[in-house]
């Protein structure tokens, strides 16, 4: 796997998201999943960057030159819990209904919303069991699907 | 104690004088016009220029010219996207610039307002940082922490935006204090175990180089550089931001590498085993290629940057820090070791004597640029400041003027911005009124900001102007001439319009022109003497004239191309 986690502490101040933005843009780099969110602490945002190992390096660079980028670090895979939120809206009919609720259950999803012809599911999981759980229920036709951008945390200090 | 009530206007021209700054750059309008009014009673010189432009590049000449920050102040709109070009240029050559700017209203913002454009969101991949200032207080401590963050660690261009009404607002003025930046700590001292594995690979080096950037001089470690390559016989060669950061004329100085750079200055580099760059970036114009430059040499990269090490090459040794402080640490740890460098000396004395820079400046036939370029600097002060464009004379003045100290060497390497030279020698001259400042511009550079000789006549700001006037965009034309078939699309200025000596005296400045070589001397001679206003020379020189040695865009800086000759093989 090629992929690198970046968690970078920013400073919670106007723009902060479009100078990061600008700075992966301006330097082409490839960027998987980017979100952002406040933390414990009071006027700091924490983004999540997932990267490909090749532009690891400058991408941390590059964003440490942002004067309202406090610290970025690098996740170790071996220990870090991954977590994404994805709502999805799959068309249902009466044949399909109770199979495609059933399956949905099994993999860990809430129904958040079932009406006649359609039902809509919440899963958090791995960015892997996400696509998993999108496959499965493809057959049955997805209306609509959103996925909340990966978060990270690192499990040891 | 009642605290002090001004409006944001005066806490604006209030920091600045607080900041020691004695001049500043710019041009009004309607949403920073309540700045200019508290300026009007300050000690603060404002030099008016004719467009925003031509303001930040002045800016920008005084702080290549001094090393401190140079301040600008433009509207809002059309002031500030002016100003753009000037920041980016700022920025690509890590000048100090601070940029004021107005804003409209706050209640208007984001309402497509008259004059409106959202500067900080255009500014910020032009700048090292911006601002949007949201309440008068602020302003103070705004402007202090936007001149530490243009003047510390690699220098930048900083603006900060403020609306009309808060330039109105009144707030109490309390003196700024530097406080902690969590997310600015530029790291200035040399990690001493990096400084140890660099010493062990200079001590091994048989061939090693200097090559040093803008870094040396914006770090001030010239002397410790001179003292880093003198005490242990290693060659130098100096980039075109780095000009001046070691004297040309010193037998270890090898001058500028690179497209245009002289042959044993890129050559010595791919022969080097062992580069030692300090302050520079690697930059396409010095490496041609990456994959080819410098392929049997080890790198040692320092820089204040971490993001410039191993951006374009992998060096074996990374530094991060200030280059005095790295240079210091070098020359600490090395001590008294020698290395022998004689046969590699040898090996590059036989390089210069083989491949001289040359020119072909016939008696009766048409100026060649490098020729008036020697005759200039016999005749000049040996402190003058050289300003320059950017294109043929840019590329002829930095081979053939030769610097001998940092900061007299001013023009745009990274951006390459044309119309450089003429504000930018304005600024330098309205930071050192009694130095000479000598703007070498060429044609189509002149015609791009030509307007600021006004500026320069009205301001009685008695700069000296040489424009080498060769009645075409004279690189355009070397390319065309080479890689297009000589097919002249669109680079064709001509000699004769505009008139330069009429354009000069129409703007308040004198006129002069030279055309044949006879009338070099005379007519610097002339030039000199005029010390109460701005001359202008037209030098009219050869349209066919070529900038040689040249390396191919995206080759191998093994293929140095000579001469015309040369051409053929290509």
């Amino acid at each position: 796997m090629s992929e690198r986690i970046l968690s970078v502490l920013v400073e919670d101040k106007p723009g902060v998201l479009a100078r990061v933005a600008l700075t992966i843009s301006r330097r082409g780099f490839n960027i998987n999943s980017l979100s952002v969110g406040p933390t414990n602490i009071e006027g700091r945002s924490k983004m999540t960057i997932v990267t490909e190992l090749e532009s690891v390096e400058q991408v941390k660079k590059q964003l440490n030159k942002l004067v309202n980028v406090i610290k970025i670090v690098e996740l170790d895979p071996d220990n870090t819990i991954e977590s994404e939120v994805l709502l999805m809206k799959v068309s249902i009919n009466k044949e399909t209904q109770t199979s495609v609720i059933e399956k949905a259950n099994l993999s860990g999803a809430k129904s958040v919303d079932v009406g006649q012809d359609y039902a809509v599911f919440e899963l958090t999981g791995t960015s892997k069991e996400l696509i998993k759980f999108e496959k499965l229920l493809k057959p049955y036709g997805i209306i609509e699907m959103i996925r909340g951008g990966r978060i990270a945390i690192q499990t040891k200090l | 104690m009642t605290k002090e009530k001004l409006s944001g206007a005066e806490l604006i021209v209030r920091t600045l004088e607080h900041l020691n700054v004695s001049t500043v750059f710019g041009v009004p309008g309607g949403a920073i016009l309540p700045a200019y009014d508290p300026l009007y009673d300050s000690p603060i010189r404002h030099i008016l220029a004719r467009h925003e432009q031509g303001a930040g590049h002045m800016a920008e000449g005084y702080a290549q010219a001094t090393g401190d920050v140079g301040v600008v102040i433009a509207t809002s709109g059309p002031g500030a996207t002016n100003l753009i070009t000037s920041l980016n240029n700022a920025l690509m050559d890590s000048t100090p610039l601070l940029a004021i700017t107005g804003q409209v209203a706050s209640d208007f913002i984001g309402n497509d307002a008259f004059q409106e454009a959202y500067t900080v969101g255009l500014t910020i991949s032009a700048t090292k940082h911006n601002y949007l200032i949201t309440n008068a207080e602020e302003i103070p401590q705004v402007l202090l922490e936007a001149k530490h963050i243009a003047t510390t660690g690699r220098p930048g261009p900083v603006l900060v935006d403020i609306p009309k009404d808060i330039l109105n607002e009144k707030a109490n003025w309390t003196e700024p204090k530097l406080e902690d930046l969590p997310g600015y700590k530029p790291t200035l001292e040399a990690n001493p175990k990096m400084i140890q594995q660099a010493v062990e690979l200079i001590k091994n080096a048989k061939k090693p180089i200097l090559y040093v950037g803008g870094g040396i001089i914006h770090s001030k470690a010239n002397k410790e550089l001179f003292e880093l390559s003198t005490k242990y016989n290693i060659p130098v060669v100096t980039t075109l931001m780095g000009r001046g950061a070691f004297p040309d004329g010193n037998e270890l100085c090898i001058g500028m590498p690179g497209m245009h750079g002289n042959y044993t200055a890129t050559t010595s580099i791919q022969k080097s085993d062992l580069l030692i760059a300090l302050g520079v970036r690697f930059d396409d114009r010095v490496t041609a290629n990456p994959k080819f430059f410098a392929q049997k040499a080890k790198v040692i990269h320092a820089d204040i940057d971490p993001a410039e090490i191993g951006k374009v090459r992998e060096p074996e040794v990374p530094i991060v820090g200030d280059a005095k402080s790295v240079i210091n640490g070098l020359i600490e740890k090395l001590g008294d070791s020698e290395i022998d460098t004689n046969s590699w000396l040898n090996e590059i004395k036989d390089m210069k004597e083989n491949y001289p820079l040359n020119y072909n400046q016939e008696e009766k036939g048409p100026l060649k640029v490098p020729y008036v370029l020697e005759e200039l600097q016999k005749m000049s002060e040996e402190d003058s400041i050289v300003v320059s464009g950017v294109g043929q004379h840019q590329m002829w003045i930095s081979l053939h003027w030769k610097f001998k100290s940092p900061n007299t060497w001013l023009n745009s390497g990274g951006l390459g911005t044309m119309g450089y030279a003429l504000p930018a020698a304005i600024g330098a001259k309205a930071a050192f009124p009694d130095k000479q400042i000598l703007a070498l511009d060429g044609d189509g550079c002149f015609q791009m900001t030509c307007q600021e000789l006004i500026t320069a006549s009205t301001e009685n700001i008695p700069l000296k102007i040489v424009v080498f006037n060769n009645g075409n965009h004279g690189m355009v034309r070397q390319w065309q001439k080479i890689f297009y078939n000589h097919r002249f699309s669109a680079s064709e200025l001509t000699h004769h319009t505009p008139d330069y000596v009429a354009l000069a005296e129409a703007m308040g400045a004198t006129g002069l022109r030279m055309v044949e070589k006879s009338d070099v001397k005379r007519v610097f001679e002339e030039m000199f003497k005029t010390n109460d206003r701005p001359v202008l020379v037209d030098c009219v020189v050869d349209p066919d004239d070529m900038v040689f040695p040249m390396v191919k865009a995206g080759g191998s800086n093994d293929e140095v191309i000579l001469n015309e000759d040369d051409l053929k093989n290509i």
